[in-house]
Order: C-alpha cells, then structure tokens, then sequence
C-alpha cells in the first residue's frame, strides 16, 4: 500500500515520461488540462501506466472525474484501500 | 448405405499475389479543418499526427475508387477478372444497404458470376476480408479472390464535430488473394466486443432518418421542419476518443503479439509493421508496447491520407512497397480495429 506522498511522485514520474514535463510541476492542485497541458490521449497513457505501476483499475468512466492531480491521487489512494 | 460426397481439392495455403490502391482527389489540409472546428494545425498535428487527409470529388463514387484500386491488384497479380472466384467488398460508406457493392464491383472487373458480398467491419474490414479469403482459397472454394476496403467517409462525416470527422478520409485498397504451396498469410486472430458498440458509429439509425422524414412530409410546413433538425437528420459518425484510444493501444496489443505467436514469428523477423491508420498516437505507443525494433519499417500513410477506415491497412501497405521496393517478399504485421469494436490481424508475407 503506498502512502498519498508515494502515489504522488509515482504519478509525477508517469506524468514526467509522458509529457516531459518536470516532475516537480506534478502537483495536488494542479489540474491536467489547464495546468499541465495533458490531452486526452496522454491522460490516457498516464491513468494506463497508473493502473499498472499501483495495480488499481480506473474504469473509462472514471477517467473524466479526475481534473486535478489530487483527484488522481485519492482514487487510486482509495482504490488500493 | 449412401454415396459419398466428392472431398473438394484444397490448396495448402495462400498469399498476396497483387496490391493496388485509390486516393482521394482532394487533399484537405488542417487549416481546411480548420474553417469548421475551432482548432489549429499545430494543434491536430500533435494530437493525431495528421498534415492532410484525402478526400474524393463528389462526382467519384466508392465503387469508383473500389474499381481503381482493385484494377491495379489484379493487373499487379497477372490475373483477369474472369479468373476471380470471389470479389469481397469491406466497407461501412457504401449508400445502399442493398444489393451490395461487392456484386456491381466483380461486373466492373468482368468477374460475374463470381460470388460477392460485403463485409461490414469498419476500420477491421480489410482483416476480416483477408482471413476469409484465405479460408476461402485454403479451403478450395476460390482459386482467386479479391479483397477490397473501400470508404467514402466524407459521405457520413459532419464537418463542425471534433471527435472523429477531422481525421477521415476516403480511399479504396486491394488485394488479389491466391494459392500458394506455403504459408503466404499465416492464422488470422479477429473477433469482436460487442459491449462496446457505442463507443463508435452513426449518431442515429436509418429509421429515426425515416421517421423525420414521414413527419415532415404529413406537415403542411414540412420543410421547415427538415430545416429545424437538419443538424440531427442524415446519420454521422461519432466516437468516445479517450475509451477506442485506451481499447486501441492496450487490447490490440495483445491481438498483435497473438498474431505473432500464431504465424511462430517475433517482432525481430518483421520486416513491417502495418497497423490501421487512426491516429499516429495510437501507432507510436503500439510501436513502443510492442518493443518493435528499430529496423521493422512502419506503415504511417494517416500523416497524408486521414483514416480511411477499411482501406488504411492496404494504402498504407502500397505506400510503404512503393517508397521502399525492398520489402516485397518480407512479413508484415497487419492489425484493424474499429467500429463494433472488431478486430483482425495476421501475419503476411508482402506482395
């Protein structure tokens, strides 16, 4: 089980691979469209490489619920609870 | 007890023996796109790798282009019409439910009394019509068969929606099928999921069309309610961009690696790769799932041709052949996928 501060910089690293992005831009306010600039197609890859890395499951349905990265954070926080 | 059935001969296998291909006449660029989404060429370069699409006049039919491209395979494959023991028509764009295109494509090519048929597997269309040619010259039902994707998606697409219309475009892509003493296509792995059924197609069916017009023909002001709805009345396509893209990289990853297993090869034995032409991101990340090694050449016709549905595969096949002569006798990977959802890949040795 990994703690919000581990979910956080796994999701940073995802986030890093994908976009480039640095990872310390990847943070709990920040919101993945207005923020960090991540299309639909990469939020994909990254909630994908999230799946696997925190062995969750992030229905399609979910995908659009998650605006912030802290959103992302707290469901597969409690996703893995 | 009762005669016994004739056992028909069969062939031991079958290839591809020709190739030929038919490109919309009008190159619509981004900035074309443009004029009727809010959008900029910088920005669907990025998201789906397309510089152009290419679309027909309104004056070239699909039959049209299906005649072209499917002239071309059988003069590449050194064979007649007449010769053709069944023609396959692949298309979703075809503007009668019937009598198919198939049947008044084979008169064309002077294949008649050929058996033909239409096959409706969207964007998997040109994949399901190799494996059942193959079975079919396997089997010894058909010497020669022609298999022909074919889409005049401009026809279905509203040009003001962004999920699906700014990536389409209209082509035709053959292949003449026929026996061979090896394995020129190796075991076909399709299927379907039909659970997903919405997540592309039409925004409505033929009947709600009818039902609009019935209505509007009993009103004494019926044409002013053809123009109230006008937006809504003729079927266009749609699709769930984020659920196909996610089906799309992940799950057809594991139809591809199966398409290898089953012909008994590995991405090093590739020559090419020739997935569907949908989107240059779905392209680059099943490159990358795959662990495709650098020297296996990649089919990317979508920057100039859009998606053109059935036809992608084969146009980007012919492309790549074209621009690189020395692939001809090498495997390729093939994959479609799309619509319903369904897909189909197999293993091929190149024309």
């Amino acid at each position: 089980m990994a703690s919000n501060e581990e979910i956080l910089a796994g999701l940073a690293e995802i986030v890093n691979e994908e976009t480039g992005l640095d990872t310390d831009a990847v943070q709990l306010d920040k919101s993945f469209t207005d923020d960090l600039d991540i299309d639909s197609i990469s939020m994909m890859t990254i909630v994908v490489n999230a799946e696997e890395k925190f062995d969750v499951k992030i229905p399609d349905e979910e995908v659009k619920n998650l605006k912030t990265v802290g959103d992302a954070v707290s469901y597969i926080a409690n996703a893995q609870a | 007890m009762p005669t016994e059935l004739k056992l028909a001969p069969t062939n031991a296998g079958s290839r591809f023996l020709g190739l030929g291909a038919y490109r919309g006449d009008v190159v619509v660029t981004n900035d074309d796109v443009c004029q009727w989404i809010d959008s900029s060429d910088e920005w669907i370069r990025q998201r789906t790798g397309i510089v152009t699409r290419r679309r027909a006049s309104a004056d070239v039919s699909l039959l049209d282009m299906a005649e072209t491209a499917g002239r071309e395979a059988l003069e590449a494959a050194g064979i007649e019409g007449a010769q053709l023991g069944a023609v396959i028509v692949s298309t979703v764009t075809f503007p009668y439910a019937t009598p198919s295109a198939a049947a008044a494509l084979a008169d064309r090519l002077g294949a008649t009394p050929a058996p033909a048929f239409d096959i409706s597997a969207a964007c998997a269309g040109y994949c399901y019509g190799v494996a059942q040619a193959d079975a079919l010259v396997r089997s010894g039902a058909a010497d020669y068969v022609l298999v022909v994707g074919a889409e005049k998606l401009s026809d279905v697409i509203d040009n003001h929606e962004r999920t699906i219309s700014f990536l389409l475009g209209d082509g035709a892509g053959a292949v003449v099928i026929g026996p061979s003493e090896t394995a020129g296509i190796a075991p076909s792995i399709w299927g379907s999921d039909g659970s997903k059924w919405s997540t592309i197609g039409m925004t409505h069916s033929m009947l709600d069309l009818r039902e609009i017009a019935l209505a509007a023909e009993a009103d004494p002001e019926g044409s002013a309610l053809v123009a109230e709805t006008e937006a809504k009345l003729w079927p266009t396509l749609r699709q769930d961009g984020q659920t196909v893209f996610r089906w799309a990289v992940w799950e057809m990853a594991k139809v591809a690696q199966q398409a290898m297993d089953a012909a008994g090869v590995g991405p090093e034995d590739l020559a090419a790769f020739i997935p569907h032409q949908a989107n240059m991101r779905i392209i680059d990340e099943m490159v990358k799932q795959l662990k495709l090694p650098e020297s296996v050449a990649v089919g990317r016709d979508i920057a100039d041709m859009g998606n053109t549905s059935a036809a992608s595969i084969p146009l980007a096949m012919h492309r790549l052949l074209q621009e690189n002569p020395g692939l001809s006798g090498g495997l390729a990977l093939e994959i479609g996928f799309g619509a319903g959802l369904v897909f189909g890949a197999q293993v091929v040795v190149l024309p």
